[in-house]
């Protein structure tokens, strides 16, 4: 072991201390060149769409990460405005401004659940279950509830027992194709959700 | 990255000079019309979402003020108040508060670490927590009370006006999403004329004292308020009315900073003048050699 006189201890913590107070003093070396926050958007994916919230519709720009080169999956990372838009010229509420972490929400849904009558637990189904429970539900309340004709005999063809619910988001072909798949089953309950 | 190592105005415990050749640089400001402004908050959430921070789900205090502060990871909140002016009819002022990225910042005047706070020329006050030692003397020179330390990591965070936005030549992120344009932001003097025809029309609708808050006592900022009620900011949830860096802060970084390096200087001077003329003390009682003769005492 090497032993440490008192003297050449003092010696060694008068020097330590001296030398750390001139490095505090300014006469370290430089420290690297600070790094100002990069521009995060550079090489992003731009993607127009529209506002899901409310039936105003504002434009937004979805930034995705990547070029959509095969091997690397795109994910958006950044939502704002589109000022192209003619209603909301690159504007976003509050709602809208956070639509980034409403798209990554880990309590978003992503596939059909189902929870039976007296359930506590939704369960994962398929796709082609869902429609195929969908379509059977559909088909036998149509049948049981239609109605052809009113009391007077005039055809009416309508079906009360069952509405529809569309999303605010919708283009408007597809606006147009849902209202006539709704219309033509007889269904007058129809509407979407863009008044919230 | 060009804003980095060019255009800087002023480096927080810099001595020597930055690099700010390019005199050609326009100042930018952001204006903020309190009377248009409706408390959506949305400037919050684009700010969020841009800058990459996310607060803690806050609870409700009777108030529409949510989150009631700023914090390391909250640059900017509305502050709502409500105003009876004498003899009229109740107003609901709502303020937007955040940095106000002064022209002479008293953040950048106390702060000690080199290269921690930068003023860019174009007005913009960033602060780059890499080099933060997390002394908090830029809250304490800040007359806005603005800057607030991270928990977390000992930082002290606040509005970058969205330097990497404006550095692409695009607006902050604030600004892009307010829905009545009560945010605006360009050149400085662009800024002015459009407050002076906000001005105009405040005061043709009966707000005789309309005007724009650009205190001079910090140099100008480079946000600017267009307040109905210019003759008293105070109103506005304490906006200062003649904003200063506090005078213990100019005094210790003014007057006392050349002193204080003047007598170390002096100091260490008479050190080495001591040392050359008078020498070091000798001790006569060599101790080591005692020691080892106690050692060798000891086998």
């Amino acid at each position: 072991m090497v032993s440490i006189s008192r003297r050449q201890f003092l010696k060694l913590g008068a020097a330590g201390l001296g030398a750390s107070s001139i490095a505090v003093l300014g006469f370290s070396p430089a420290a690297a060149l600070a790094e100002a926050r990069e521009f995060k958007l550079t090489r992003t994916t731009e993607t127009r769409n529209t506002c899901p919230y409310c039936s105003v519709s504002c434009g937004l720009i979805l930034y995705g990460l990547g070029d959509k080169a095969k091997n690397a999956p795109s994910s958006i990372i950044h939502i704002e405005g589109d000022p192209d838009h003619p209603v909301s010229r690159g504007t976003l509420c509050p709602k809208g401004a956070g639509l980034l972490d409403f798209v990554h929400s880990a309590d978003r849904l992503r596939y059909p659940e189902y929870r039976a009558p007296g359930a506590s637990e939704w369960k994962r189904i398929s796709w082609d279950e869902a429609f195929d429970r969908i379509a059977r539900l559909m088909k036998d309340d149509r049948d049981k509830n239609f109605i052809g004709q009113n009391a007077e005999g005039v055809p009416v063809n309508r079906w009360l027992s069952t509405g529809f619910l569309a999303a605010s988001a919708s283009s408007n072909e597809s606006g147009y194709l849902t209202h006539k798949v709704v219309r033509s089953l007889g269904i007058l309950a129809f509407d979407n959700q863009a008044r919230v | 990255m060009a804003q980095q190592s060019l255009d800087i105005e002023r480096r927080s415990a810099t001595t020597t000079p930055s690099p700010n050749m390019r005199g050609h640089v326009a100042e930018v400001a952001k204006l903020i019309d309190i009377s248009k402004c409706i408390g959506c908050k949305a400037c919050q959430s684009a700010c969020m979402e841009w800058n990459d921070y996310r607060g803690n789900v806050g609870t409700c205090d009777g108030t529409y003020n949510n989150p009631f502060d700023l914090a390391a990871n909250q640059w900017t909140v509305m502050r709502f108040t409500e105003y009876e002016p004498p003899g009229g009819n109740l107003e609901w002022l709502i303020r937007k508060d955040g940095c106000m990225h002064c022209a002479e910042p008293g953040c950048l005047k106390a702060c000690p670490a080199p290269g921690a706070i930068v003023q860019y020329s174009n007005g913009i006050v960033d602060f780059h927590e890499e080099h933060c030692i997390g002394c908090g003397y830029c809250i304490t020179g800040c007359p806005f009370n603005i800057p607030r330390l991270s928990d977390a990591d000992s930082k002290v965070y606040k509005c970058t006006l969205c330097s990497d936005r404006v550095a692409v030549g695009l607006e902050p992120a604030c600004i892009k999403s307010c829905p009545t344009g009560a945010l605006v932001f360009g050149s400085k003097d662009d800024m002015r004329q459009h407050a002076a025809g906000r001005i105009e029309d405040l005061k043709s609708r009966g707000y005789k004292n309309a005007g724009l808050y650009d205190p001079q006592g910090v140099g100008g900022t480079h946000v600017m308020y267009v307040l109905p009620h210019a003759d008293r900011p105070q109103i506005y949830a304490g906006l200062p009315k003649d904003p200063h860096i506090s005078p213990l802060v100019s005094l210790w970084k003014g007057a006392l900073k050349p002193l204080m390096s003047l007598g170390l200087g002096v100091i260490a001077f008479a050190g080495v003048i001591h040392y050359v003329g008078v020498g070091p003390n000798e001790t006569k009682d060599d101790k080591s050699k005692v020691d080892k003769s106690s050692e060798h005492r000891d086998q």
